[in-house]
């Protein structure tokens, strides 16, 4: 059926297009909107529907976009049930120890929250007393680490724990039915119960041996004492007892055996009282500038090859004074004058004299120990008692683990926090023998180089999340408390040995079963175990060290020991010294930024290892290769100051060894010879070491009883490429300039200080006075700061403590060659004298906080102002980064954000440029910040504050006890972290206040005090004690 | 022949037979052409460059001011010294139409259209850099003192920066209204002349109806009087202001009184180098060498020498009054500057300044084109020394030696500063091709045209007159044609 076209009209059928228009309208006639709505209706409005439609569309994606760019709201969660003694915003303090392998510090742990965020010196320890060093302060950093060991693995994967127990403990058993050898692997264990836990485990399974193995090691000490008074031990040095110490290379101040001890005791007879100077002298005999040379009253460089001889020349010199027989045959040094004048000097002290040395051959430390003998050391600055447990590590014990393995003897291997597979010279043949060992399980803390070689991973707790317990020398026992639960799936590692050896207990139990048993006993008047066990947990420290013994008899052959040294001939050649750096250790502490970017002391290198030579040899190396001398010291119209960080990289060959390395022209360093650190070219040290430096363990060699440290016969070649290294102070010299103060001698202080403190007093009064302004007048607390250059040995401590309290971000090795470093607070380092064997002299150089600040007055928008209590503060909040207060600051002592360092932009995106393992940009890491202290973001500008949050709560603290403010109530990071207690900082207008007392003290002097800028910091002039005792 | 009652000494301003329709036509032509194959390559690499260093600029912004490579002891670098640079070439621009027009200096008016564009694209580049060496530009308003609710919280009066935003702003809003009330004149001639609707309409709009009617020309006159008085001490301020940044500051090198008169010198000197740059561009591409004569050029050629010989002086006085202190620091820095890693921009400084500029003292040379064009980038160049040896060798060596160190820029601070250029140019090629490039109205001023033209007629008419009747013209009746 057809559909019909059916019409209506004649106008429909035409198809009119007027028709066809209008019946394509919803309304065919116009609609009569003006007489329903009027004429100025918003219908009749120019905005069309489809206008409108347009603008609400647009509004609404406009808002929608608007609001999902929102930065995500962060909530903060109450405590529901508030933990015991935690009060949000106020720190708890829980006092423990910082044990690391044979490192140790009586520490005090400042928690946030249930956070550990800050290290500080424990007062109550009689080794520490208070006193931190730089590896202490960073260990907080090193809990933080997000590539420690998270997992137990099996064959670098991670698993559970209940399989790598399973699978563990099965093995034991086979072994132990079988009667194999188990052999445990340590690094020095100063823990009495882990010891003990040690011996049990020994027990269990027999046929268990425990094997010390320290990379830097002082077994020739060891040998040495055993061979001479038959007690194997390191003694326990007394340098507060000593007016004359002579190190042979020993460096007591950075890193040998004990340095915060040492420094503590050092520093005692170093202060100036002014009604009675007395101070006592120090002798280094060394090649490289170590810390503790560049301190030296008397510094002698000598060759390592000759330091044994010199040795021998010190003994025959001593020797004749003291009416006992002299060896024959001992050829002349270099240094031969020196020593002869040095040895009246020992015999004029003797009884309170000390000479120690860091040559770990036995048989030089003999003849170290026959001088301490003749000059009667033993009982006044040397104890065989009370000896220290800091080194127990014996050489050929780990040269023959490594042969035993090699021979199959060995069966089953654990590896408790001890790294050979890098931290040896034998690294190689120990991977090798690994392959050997059907059992192979690692207790250490990370994935290292040895631990990726061992086929079960146990990785240990961090120190700060474990119980442990130290007996770092004889009688004087330390606990250490968690502070915070494991952050990561470890497991501490005595609680594996423990579980493996079936006791039941947990190590926390098991210490204070310990305790209770072998040390409880000793302590008289203590009540119960338990109010023993909570006071010593308080105090962290129990001491019951005994009284010195007195006189020890001397029984080693001298002769037969001297004919051994003298057998050693000096090949020719450089000869290279390697040494510890200060911060990262033995390399131990690498993969933490803080202690990478904290310069070394003297070089003032970061992030680096180098070869360090002497300049005149660097100019005949570089004359006869026809290469150009970048050095501040060659040419004054060409050295610029950050070429000069632009270095040559040699070649260092000894034996079948040589590697590439940057060659640092190092003012002291003895000619003919070079200087390596160790520790750096870690492949498995986690985020922020990797391929930094170079390894030079290879250089270690073995004589057969000890390893040796120090090389003859190498060879330094040139490249011909360059590098670029990173180091804070590129310019070394003081131009002349009165910055620094020193007496050159403690005879021209006792003469002069009285008149010159008068002087410089009348001096400054002149200059605070001439001025048209108005004086600013501080009522009840203007803050100010004494820094004692005399007291002062450059450590860095305090850059590391000012670190961790100010949250300063670290920037890594290509910033800091950039100059871009952000330390608040650096040491100054200059050198005066003869360039070969110039005298070095350290000015920590902080925010001077001056009263008429000169960065104040250029600031457009008062971002940086001063506090009615002398403060030159900063707003960050207020900063737009013009930069100008850091050019007008004659001081130098601020730091922009140059970028976004720690991640405190609400832009985490444009972080690039910081590696992400350097700085603190993952939350992990993040949680050692200070949550007191603003993260400043890019583009502003910051500087020491003089650690004003804790001014804060000394004031907030005493105000709560309702009283004022007393001398002690607020102290800064870089003072409470000082070994030496060179800083002193209070109220100055507090009369009696120790700030005060510093404050008058003659010596005061301030830097740039004519530029009338009225530093709040005083410096007490250095003295130097070089003039001969008699 | 009597010369008609004109003095015979002054020479005219222009050359050629020009009458005001030979002017209009002649200053309006470059604008109203389409533009050349010439200028559009011009364009194409000056925005390029613009570009580029618009793009460094969003980097720096995106990734902070570590992409430069100024460091913990010198803050301030190529930024600063661009600044002031930039700066300093404004200020040839308000001298011109400022203190020129107050003296009465006629000859101003071929050069100083050209020259108060370039015043104000030399503004708008320096301002780039002190707003962009912020570490967090986007707080930039915290500089000005607006009312807020904290505290109220105002900016540092005491601060020479703060100053600087002052002086610099006001210094922009005067130079601009200056350049623009002058220009209301002409954009009406080519609104009028326009045959194109747009055109038409723009210019239309930007000469805010101006008529020419006797009214319209007396206000024009008196605004242009006062605006001369008031740019008259900006010229001053305005660098005496920059140099503040300096002068009150602690740093040896920077802390010197010295510092306002050799600034203000130093601006002239460099602005007066940069508008014989352009100048002698624009003369040769838009064929307006009768309008910019060698005349002019010579006029400016003598204030080089004069602010050339001002700055050597104020050189060598520093360098005494070093010696002369006794102040070590003082001493040192100077002698730094002269002997120290810096001592090639020192050198060149000496060279490009105090050297050069004293060839101008023999005519030959003050008059030809090409050695003043050469002289005029020599001259730029040694300014940018200049500010670049004061801002960094004072600060890369100041009071601690332990922080001493070196700075050299990275690309991204190259590149912003390539990009200014590449603005500067891009806004003066704009400018070329839109407005006219000498002021029209004020030209005609200096135009003698009734009179000269009168006195050609007579001329001509004696000259037919004495062929007709064969005489031989007497000696008294010679013209007598003027000698430079």
């Amino acid at each position: 059926m057809e559909q019909k076209n059916y019409w209506k009209g004649i106008e429909e059928l035409q198809k009119d297009p007027a028709f066809v228009e209008a019946s394509s309208k919803e309304f065919r006639e116009e609609l009569p909107l003006e007489e329903i709505f009027g004429s100025d209706s918003t219908m009749l409005a120019s905005t069309k529907r489809r206008d409108f439609l347009k603008l609400m569309g647009f509004s609404i994606s406009a808002a929608a976009l608007a609001a999902s760019c929102k930065i995500p709201v962060r909530q903060v969660i109450p405590y529901v049930f508030k933990p015991e003694e935690v009060y949000p915003g106020v720190a708890n303090y829980y006092a423990s120890s910082f044990i690391d392998g044979s490192d140790y510090c009586s520490i005090l742990v400042k928690t946030r929250e249930g956070r550990p965020i800050k290290i500080e010196g424990n007062s109550m320890s009689s080794l520490s007393g208070g006193a931190t060093n730089a590896r202490t302060q960073g260990f907080i950093l090193s809990l933080y680490d997000k590539t420690r060991g998270q997992n137990p693995t099996v064959n670098n994967e991670n698993t559970t724990w209940d399989v790598v127990d399973g699978e563990i403990k099965k093995q034991l058993q086979d072994i132990k039915a079988k009667g194999g050898n188990i052999r445990i692997l340590s690094s020095t264990v100063l823990s009495p119960s882990t010891k003990q836990v040690i011996a049990d485990f020994a027990e269990y399974y027999p046929n268990t041996k425990h094997v010390v193995f320290e990379p830097v090691s002082n077994a020739g000490i060891l040998l040495a004492n055993e061979r001479s008074f038959g007690k194997k031990v390191i003694p326990g040095y007394r340098f507060d007892n000593a007016k004359l110490i002579v190190s042979f290379g020993a460096d007591f101040l950075g890193t040998w055996i004990s340095p915060v001890e040492y420094t503590r005791q050092y520093i005692k007879n170093r202060k100036i009282d002014a009604g009675n100077p007395k101070m006592n002298k120090l002798v280094s005999f060394e090649s490289r500038v170590s810390l503790t040379g560049s301190n030296a009253d008397l510094r002698v460089p000598i060759k390592p090859s000759e330091q044994s001889i010199a040795i021998l020349g010190l003994y025959n010199k001593i020797a004749a004074k003291a009416g006992a027989s002299s060896i024959s045959g001992v050829p002349s040094t270099s240094a031969d004058d020196k020593i002869s004048g040095v040895a009246d000097e020992l015999i004029a002290a003797k009884g309170a004299a000390l000479v120690v040395s860091n040559n770990n051959d036995a048989n030089v430390q003999t003849v170290v120990n026959a001088i301490n003998d003749i000059l009667g050391s033993y009982g006044n600055t040397i104890d065989l008692d009370n000896y220290s447990n800091a080194q127990q590590a014996i050489d050929s014990d780990v040269m023959e683990l490594v042969d035993d393995m090699k021979n199959k003897k060995v069966d089953a291997l654990i590896v408790y926090n001890s790294n050979p597979g890098y931290a040896s010279g034998f690294a190689k043949q120990f991977a090798d023998a690994i392959k050997n060992v059907g059992l192979t399980i690692s207790l250490n803390g990370r994935q290292d180089e040895t631990a990726s070689l061992l086929k079960y991973g146990c990785p240990d707790n961090h120190n700060l999340e474990s119980w442990n317990d130290a007996e770092p020398r004889k009688g004087i026992y330390s606990l250490a408390q968690p502070t915070i639960a494991a952050i990561f799936n470890t497991r501490q590692a005595q609680n594996s040995l423990l579980k493996w050896s079936d006791n039941t207990d947990d190590y926390y139990t098991y210490i204070q079963k310990y305790w209770e048993k072998n040390i409880y006993p000793s302590a008289k008047d203590s009540g119960s175990f338990q109010s023993f066990w909570d006071n010593s947990l308080k105090n962290g420290v129990y001491e019951n060290a005994a009284e010195s013994g007195g006189k020890e008899t001397f029984k080693g052959d001298v002769s037969t020991v001297a004919a051994n040294i003298l057998k050693n001939k000096s090949e020719g050649g450089v000869e290279i010294f390697l040494y510890e750096n200060i911060g990262i250790g033995n390399g131990k502490y690498a993969d933490n930024p803080w202690l990478q970017e904290m310069p070394d002391p003297i070089s003032k290198v970061c992030w680096d290892n180098y070869v360090s030579v002497s300049f005149q040899w660097a100019k005949k190396f570089f004359e006869s290769n026809s290469l150009a001398m970048n050095l501040s010291y060659d040419d004054k119209r060409t050295k610029d100051d950050l070429d000069y960080n632009t270095v040559h990289i040699v070649k260092v060959t000894s034996g079948d060894f040589s590697v590439e390395l940057p060659l640092v022209v190092q003012p002291g360093q003895l000619d003919g010879t070079a200087s390596i650190a160790l520790g750096y070219g870690r492949t498995k040290a986690g985020r922020a070491a990797n391929q930094i430096g170079k390894d030079v363990y290879p250089l270690v060699s073995y004589n057969g009883e000890t390893f040796s440290y120090a090389l003859t016969n190498a060879s330094i070649k040139p490249t011909g490429k360059t590098y670029q290294i990173a180091r804070t102070q590129s310019h070394n010299t003081l131009e002349g300039r009165p910055i620094i103060n020193e007496y050159s001698s403690l005879s021209e202080y006792k003469s002069k200080h009285a008149e010159d403190g008068k002087k410089y007093k009348e001096d400054h009064e002149e200059i605070r006075k001439s001025t048209i302004y108005k004086q600013i007048t501080y009522q009840g607390i203007k803050w100010g700061m004494s820094i004692d250059l005399n007291s002062c040995i450059g450590c860095g401590t305090c850059v590391v403590a000012c670190n961790a309290e100010n949250n300063v971000p670290m920037v890594g090795q290509n910033e800091v060659f950039r100059a871009h470093e952000m330390h608040w607070m650096r040491i100054d380092r200059y050198y005066s004298g003869d360039i070969e064997n110039p005298e070095v002299t350290f000015q920590p150089m902080l925010c001077q906080h001056c009263e008429n600040a000169p960065c104040e007055n250029v600031c457009p928008v008062s971002a940086t102002n001063h506090s009615s209590e002398g403060l030159n503060q900063m707003i960050y909040n207020r900063c737009v980064g013009t930069k100008y207060c850091l050019n007008n600051c004659p001081y130098k002592v601020r730091r922009f954000n140059w970028f976004d360092y720690t991640m405190a932009d609400t832009a985490p995106w444009n972080a690039l440029n910081v590696k992400d393992d350097v700085a603190m940009t993952d939350s992990i890491t993040r949680m050692v910040l200070n949550p007191d202290v603003t993260v400043r973001s890019r583009g502003v500008m910051e500087k020491c504050s003089f650690c004003v949050q804790r001014l804060q709560e000394g004031k907030l603290n005493a105000k709560k006890e309702n009283r004022p403010l007393k001398d002690g109530d607020a102290k800064t990071a870089c003072q409470t972290g000082c070994p030496t207690q060179a800083i002193t900082f209070g109220n100055l207008l507090d009369d009696n206040s120790a700030i005060m007392a510093a404050r008058n003290d003659d010596r005061t002097f301030f830097v740039l005090d004519d530029l009338h800028t009225l530093p709040s910091i005083g410096y007490l002039t250095k003295v130097r004690n070089t003039e001969t005792l008699s | 022949m009597a010369n008609f009652g004109e003095s015979s000494v002054r020479p005219s301003l222009i050359k050629g037979d020009k009458t005001y329709h030979d002017i209009t036509e002649d200053i309006c032509r470059p604008v109203e052409k389409a533009p050349t194959r010439l200028w559009y390559i011009a364009i194409t690499i000056t925005s390029l460059t613009a570009l580029y260093g618009l793009t460094l600029l969003g980097w720096t912004i995106f990734k902070g001011i570590g992409v430069w490579g100024l460091n913990k002891t010198v803050g301030w670098g190529w930024d600063i010294t661009n600044f002031v640079w930039w700066i300093g070439i404004g200020h040839a621009g308000t001298l011109i139409s400022a203190i020129l027009l107050l003296f009465r200096q006629k000859w101003r008016t071929g050069v100083n259209r050209s020259a108060e564009a370039m015043t104000i694209f030399a503004v708008i580049c320096a301002a780039i850099f002190p707003l962009f060496h912020m570490g967090r530009v986007w707080d930039a308003f915290f500089v000005f003192p607006y009312p807020n609710t904290r505290g109220p919280l105002w900016p540092n009066f005491d601060s020479a920066l703060l100053w600087d935003v002052f002086a610099i702003s006001t210094y922009f809003s005067v130079s601009l209204l200056f350049w623009y009330s002058g220009l209301i004149p002409d954009i009406a001639t080519l609104r009028d002349r326009a045959k194109n609707k747009i055109a038409k309409w723009t210019y239309g709009f930007m000469s805010f109806g101006w008529t020419g009617s006797a009214k319209h020309w007396q206000r024009f006159e008196t605004l242009a009087l006062v605006l001369a008085g008031l740019s008259t001490p900006l010229v001053l301020s305005v660098h005496t202001i920059v140099s503040f940044d300096f002068a009150t500051s602690v740093i040896p090198g920077w802390h010197t009184t010295i510092f306002p008169p050799y600034f203000v010198a130093g601006a002239i000197f460099s602005g007066f180098a940069m508008v014989l740059t352009l100048l002698v561009i624009v003369r040769k591409v838009f064929k307006l060498e009768e309008y910019i004569t060698v005349d002019h050029m010579e006029s400016m050629n003598k204030i080089i020498i004069l602010t050339g010989s001002i700055v050597g002086c104020a050189y060598l006085t520093e360098l005494f009054v070093a010696w002369y202190s006794g102040n070590m620091y003082e001493q040192y820095a100077f002698q730094n500057r002269a002997l120290g890693p810096y001592f090639w921009a020192y050198w060149s400084m000496m060279t490009c300044n105090v050297i050069s500029p004293q060839l101008f003292w023999i005519r030959k040379l003050r008059r030809n084109v090409w050695f003043t064009f050469f002289m005029s980038i020599v001259i730029n160049c040694g300014m940018w020394f200049e500010r670049f040896v004061i801002i960094v060798t004072s600060m890369h060596r100041d009071y601690l030696p332990s922080s001493w160190s070196y700075y050299s820029p990275t690309y991204v601070e190259i590149g912003i500063f390539l990009g200014t250029i590449g603005i500067f140019l891009t806004l003066f090629l704009i400018f070329a091709k839109t407005l006219p490039v000498i002021a029209i109205a004020e030209v005609k001023h200096i135009l003698k045209m009734s009179g000269e033209a009168q006195k050609k007629k007579n001329e001509a008419a004696e000259r037919a007159h004495d062929l007709e009747h064969g005489a031989v013209p007497s000696p008294a009746f010679q013209t007598t044609s003027y000698k430079p």
